[in-house]
């Protein structure tokens, strides 16, 4: 879609603010709707976007698979480790209480811990399935959709 | 209304033969259960329908889609299973509505599903949690050990996939 100059340009414009929206959900799933589940779709979204109007490519080389093969797994990792830090700690799996002091101060970190783990695996891996799809099209031409 | 437009969606997926068309009315679809959603006011799962079912499915619909065909190829069943088929679906629709009759109205403070355990997570999300939103509170915390499994099947769908499709090997267009 090389030529289409006003899908390239809104695509450049609207990059950075959905990246922007993606952390804003991503830390404000405390007090507002949203969490790491949405916050990594939209940051997904972003890189899908990119990909759909410039190239996969030259996504590639700022965004090597090999580090969303590491995200996907380090997000999954994260979780558990948190989960496995409370039971260091003298509680449950997953029982955050012990992560502080305070046990709301620990459901506070042990909360975006856990989000962070979900929207940096929920990121990757929608960016690696999508980069998956694309990697098999064939060059479509204007008028066959 | 909004379910007005949602049959109608529905009723165009069924009929359109044109998967490019298909797959924006599928979005559209899921656009329409967001909204409906929202109004009964599920902020949180209006936002994930809006943003997986009417964003990155649609998405990878299209991709699919264009790995394999644009069109769909016409039945060649006869009037007698099509027709049977339509029976069965009928039926079932029917008997849905039959047992929705029987399920509390909406909102119903005395139904099953809030009588059980959300009096608790209500009552002592702001003293044990200290959140304002009740339902990270129970995701991430009340309910952390169903969500990490969420986050395991997240992870593995997505390995199922790149085995799949090879994404684990990188490769040009050019190829």
């Amino acid at each position: 879609m090389q030529h289409h100059l006003v899908l390239r340009i809104v695509a450049k414009l609207l990059f950075a603010p959905i990246l922007l929206f993606a952390l804003y959900v991503q830390f404000h799933g405390d007090f507002g709707p949203g969490g790491g589940f949405q916050a990594g779709l939209i940051f997904a979204s972003a890189f899908v976007l990119h990909g759909l109007i410039f190239d996969v490519s030259s996504a590639r080389r700022f965004l090597p698979d090999k580090l969303l093969q590491a995200g996907a797994a380090l997000g999954v990792l994260l979780y558990a480790g948190t989960g496995l830090a409370s039971v260091l700690l003298g509680g449950n799996f997953l029982d955050y209480d012990y992560l502080a002091e305070k046990p709301t101060s620990g459901q506070h970190i042990g909360i975006i811990l856990v989000e962070a783990g979900v929207g940096i695996t929920v990121a990757c891996v929608m960016v690696m399935v999508f980069r998956a799809f694309a990697d098999h099209l064939p060059r479509i031409r204007e008028e066959d959709w | 209304m909004l379910f007005a437009f949602l049959i109608a969606t529905a009723l165009g997926i069924a009929y359109l033969r044109h998967l490019f068309a298909v797959v924006m009315l599928a979005g559209m679809f899921s656009l329409l259960s967001a909204l409906l959603l929202l109004s009964m006011d599920a902020a949180d799962v209006a936002f994930t329908e809006a943003a997986v079912g009417a964003g990155i499915s649609t998405i990878l619909m299209l991709g699919a889609m264009a790995l394999t065909e644009r069109q769909e190829k016409p039945s060649k069943r006869s009037i007698l299973k099509r027709l049977s088929a339509l029976a069965v679906a009928s039926t079932l629709g029917a008997l849905l509505i039959y047992a929705m009759l029987d399920a509390p109205p909406f909102g119903d403070p005395l139904a099953p599903a809030q009588v059980h355990v959300a009096p608790y997570y209500i009552g002592q999300t702001a003293r044990e949690i200290d959140i304002p939103n009740l339902v990270t509170a129970i995701l991430a915390s009340y309910r952390g050990f169903d969500t990490l499994g969420e986050v395991v099947v997240i992870f593995t769908a997505g390995i199922g996939v790149a085995l799949l499709l090879g994404g684990f090997v990188a490769r040009d267009r050019s190829e």
